[in-house]
């Protein structure tokens, strides 16, 4: 049993210790906003925060989150009104949708630690997110909305 | 929502079809065939697109598949503007596939918008007219006395109003009329408003839209699938022990396609996939590099191999004539091209005897039906396809085989009873093929006394995507040239080479790379005459009578000050395609740092005809220009050995946020009928960014991607002969 906390709630799951956090949030706590893109950590669609922290969790493995506090999409905000969401909406961002979890989850350790990012800051923080729909112009463009709005 | 009540017709028999607007009518023995698949679709006293709840929230049934496209949102918008519906009450479903109720469900060539103009404009207004009839009999007034705005009904006259909600019960029992009164495009309050946003962009912020990946069942066990190595490649022999030794896995069993493992979770079945043992036989498989299948194209193109092409575009008189005076001589090579969508490819089915159940991001969903029941040995009607969301497709969902749908359905097939969700890896995904065809393409033109192509030759060589008729999308975007209308003759063949790697269908087809040919050749062309590239075309566009291509490219010079001054080391490039019948244009401003191409703006005009959804027309513009960038830049599946070498993000790089120019949509003003946007925005940028490389350089690209290396960027076409 791996006992940490994911949005709030305590949870004890009993699996492989070196499961990817990513399959246990998704098949053993049924949250499914966290998404499969890569399993290598090299497109971020799989983005949660650990302590707070942006993860891959298909590259962090159930024994790594003993004890920390966990935070998915599902976990963000509890009325889905977090400045990004209402900024996503705002800039009609999703194609697709299926990466805006993680950019979502990425972008919101960005604006916790820096509230106002230069557009290069955004870029950098980013850079590790893929979309294939293309939608980074309008990434940017939310970001820099849910900066500005709160 | 609650569950609402649905407004039952009387009239209606098998919930469908009482109204001459449905897309069936010559399609009555293949409805016959397939009828029974699908669940009820909800009978409308509406007809099949349009459901209005008690509450007088409108639901417009989606019979296309939303895979990012934002396609609902302008389907939903044709119906409200003709229903004049509140736009804020509005939601979207998507319709299980059920050609009773709706026809073919082919969702591909850019053509939902296209295709459903009619449809759903009808749809929309005669369920207005069934409100107004409401209306009229209720208060005892002339039906051209009542107004409609925003769903509420009204009487200026007598002062009287009534919603949707308050008319239903009445507005239900109405005839609903064949052919009811269209707006005019003046008239419109939404369609072509920046109003008509996504309905989906909240639940895709939130993490909850549930896509074929998400999917949950009671019961229900994941496979993986070990294919085969190499294209063409068969199971010779496996050993599961190791596997079966695995926590959670529940069976191993050999399929068509290789090896499934079927285990309680996904790591389960990826742990005992990797313990499996196996043996491969490359008798009839793909053995071949890249460099050698470079090299075979070639001999094809100068006509050393035994393949006997077929004309295409030809025209004029003894086209095939040996040419002279000035003649040039240009030669591309195109590199295999993989979709790379965000959710790799997957599938729910349950098979329980005759009867099959399927979840899935399906875009061809009447051929994925019919695909599933021949694999499960049962019949269309059989076989019950729920179509959810997509992440992502460009194509790859859109396999006429239906590759991984029907793969799923063998393994359910096995497994009897339960629910089977079958996910492929990235790097199943990427090795498994369906790619954009790798092509080569040499062009020659005589060229005339006033500087303009005179005569065309044109060699391709590309696999065909379809196994029978013509290798017509090959050649699209060649074929109908407006540089070929003022040519004396076009001597245009076509060489479709078969072997075992699987080409498919790739966003925007055809045009991404005859695109490039067409619109790299005509600014070297105009170069050496000295001429402008912008001012070349146009005449060209006016010999042809081409006004659509004016029209855009005298937008787009105008937008983006084409002539004037950039800063040093800055060179704009122009490309102008037609696709699936849309024009655009696209100017990309680039600079070259140690000779990889630095793209930092796009300016784009479009004319695809009515614009129903602006917003939605500049997200594409964003996509496909993104998309398209992506492969001009990285996009090439290479073979070693017959071995797939890019198989994950890791090997195969994509565009990321920091190479995405900013882009500005421009879209034409037009009272033509709509048509597509989906692909369109893809084909022009790979072409604007060479042109502008060859503002900078004077060096002409002779293929892509343009960065890489791989053998495919090394070869010197020019030096084949």
């Amino acid at each position: 049993m791996t006992a940490f906390t994911i949005n709030g709630q305590a949870v004890n799951v009993a699996t492989e210790p070196d499961t990817p956090l990513l399959w246990v949030i998704r098949e053993h706590l049924k949250l499914t906003g966290t998404k499969f893109g890569c399993g290598i950590a090299q497109c971020g669609a799989c983005t949660v925060h650990v302590d707070g922290e942006p993860m891959r969790s298909c590259q962090t493995f159930l024994e790594d989150v003993a004890g920390r506090k966990v935070t998915t999409i599902e976990g963000l905000s509890p009325d889905s009104s977090h400045p990004l969401q209402r900024a996503w909406i705002a800039e009609q961002v999703p194609q697709c949708g299926y990466c805006q979890s993680g950019q979502i989850m990425q972008a919101a350790a960005l604006l916790a630690a820096t509230p106002n990012p230069t557009r290069e800051q955004i870029v950098d923080h980013m850079d590790g997110n893929i979309c294939r729909c293309g939608t980074y112009v309008r990434i940017i463009s939310a970001i820099q909305r849910a900066a500005r709005e709160g | 929502m609650t569950r609402r009540r649905m407004i039952l017709g009387g009239s209606l028999i098998g919930g469908a079809l009482i109204v001459g607007y449905t897309a069936t009518h010559p399609m009555q023995v293949a409805g016959a065939i397939l009828q029974g698949g699908g669940s009820d679709p909800g009978p409308s006293a509406f007809g099949p697109f349009v459901r209005i709840g008690s509450d007088g929230w409108v639901i417009v049934v989606n019979k296309q598949q939303e895979m990012g496209q934002g396609i609902h949102s302008g389907i939903a918008a044709m119906v409200a503007e003709e229903l004049d519906a509140d736009w804020d009450r509005v939601r979207v479903i998507e319709a299980r596939n059920n050609f009773r109720a709706y026809g073919l469900q082919m969702t591909a060539g850019s053509n939902a918008i296209a295709s459903n103009w009619d449809a759903m404009r009808n749809a929309g207004a005669a369920a207005r007219a069934m409100f107004v009839a409401a209306a009229a009999h209720r208060w005892n007034v002339s039906s051209q006395s009542i107004e409609v705005r925003d769903g509420v009904v009204s009487h200026p006259g007598s002062n009287r109003s009534a919603t949707f909600a308050d008319l239903l019960e009445d507005a239900s029992r109405q005839t609903p009329p064949q052919s009811p009164t269209l707006k005019q495009p003046e008239d419109y309050r939404l369609i072509g408003t920046d109003r008509v946003h996504r309905k989906d962009s909240l639940a895709k912020s939130t993490g909850a839209v549930i896509y074929t990946q998400d999917i949950q069942r009671p019961d229900m066990l994941v496979a993986m699938v070990a294919h085969s190595p190499r294209f063409g490649g068969t199971l010779a022999r496996f050993d599961a022990s190791d596997a079966l030794k695995v926590k959670d896995v529940v069976d191993v069993f050999a399929i068509e396609t290789g090896v499934a493992v079927v285990a309680k979770t996904t790591f389960a079945a990826r742990r005992g996939r990797d313990a499996l043992r196996i043996e491969w036989n490359d008798g009839e498989a793909e053995m071949r590099s890249t460099p050698e299948l470079i090299e075979y194209y070639h001999q094809i193109a100068a006509g050393r191999g035994d393949l006997e092409p077929s004309d295409f575009g030809t025209k004029g008189e003894n086209p095939g004539a040996p040419f002279d005076g000035d003649v040039v001589e240009f030669a591309f090579d195109f590199p295999y091209l993989a979709h790379a969508p965000m959710e790799t490819l997957d599938c729910v089915a349950q098979v329980d005897g005759w009867n099959v159940s399927i979840s899935s991001g399906a875009h061809l969903a009447t051929l994925d039906q019919v695909m599933a029941a021949i694999a499960a040995r049962t019949i269309p009607g059989k076989v019950d396809l729920e179509v959810v969301p997509a992440g992502g497709s460009f194509g790859r969902r859109g396999i006429m085989s239906s590759d991984y749908l029907v793969e799923c359905v063998r393994i359910a097939k096995r497994i009897q009873g339960r629910p089977i969700k079958l996910i492929w890896s990235r790097e199943d995904e990427m090795m498994s093929g369906y790619y954009r065809p790798m092509s080569h393409h040499r062009v020659w033109v005589q060229m005339g006394a006033d500087a303009f192509p005179a005569r065309w030759r044109v060699h391709s060589v590309c696999q065909a995507l379809t196994p029978i008729g013509p290798n017509f999308q090959a050649t699209e975007g060649i074929t109908n040239s407006p540089y070929f209308s003022t040519a004396s003759t076009v001597d245009g063949k076509i060489f479709s080479p078969s072997f075992p790697v699987v080409v498919g269908f790739w966003r925007s087809v055809g045009a991404s790379h005859t695109a490039f040919v067409m619109e790299h050749i005509i600014d070297q062309l105009a170069r050496r005459a000295d001429r402008d590239p912008a001012a070349y075309r146009r005449t060209l566009y006016e010999r042809a009578g081409d006004t659509r291509r004016i029209g855009v490219l005298d937008e787009l010079c105008h937008k983006v000050d084409w002539g004037s001054p950039l800063q040093p080391g800055w060179a704009r490039g122009l490309a102008i395609a037609e696709a699936f019948g849309t024009v655009v244009g696209q100017v990309a401003e680039v600079r070259l740092v140690d000779g990889r191409p630095i793209v930092r703006r796009v300016v784009a005009v479009v004319d695809c005809g009515i614009a129903v959804a602006p917003d939605q027309i500049a997200a594409q513009m964003e996509g496909g220009i993104g998309f398209g960038l992506s492969a001009a830049l990285y996009g090439a599946m290479t073979l070693k050995d017959g071995i797939v070498q890019e198989t994950n993000f890791d090997s195969h790089p994509v565009l990321r946020m920091n190479e995405m120019p900013a882009v500005e949509t421009h879209i034409i003003k037009s009272t033509s009928r709509p048509t597509g946007m989906g692909e369109p925005g893809v084909p022009p940028i790979a072409p604007a960014v060479a042109n502008a490389m060859l503002a900078l350089t004077g060096s002409p690209t002779k293929s892509l991607p343009f960065l890489s290396g791989n053998a495919l960027s090394n070869s010197d076409v020019s030096s084949q002969s």
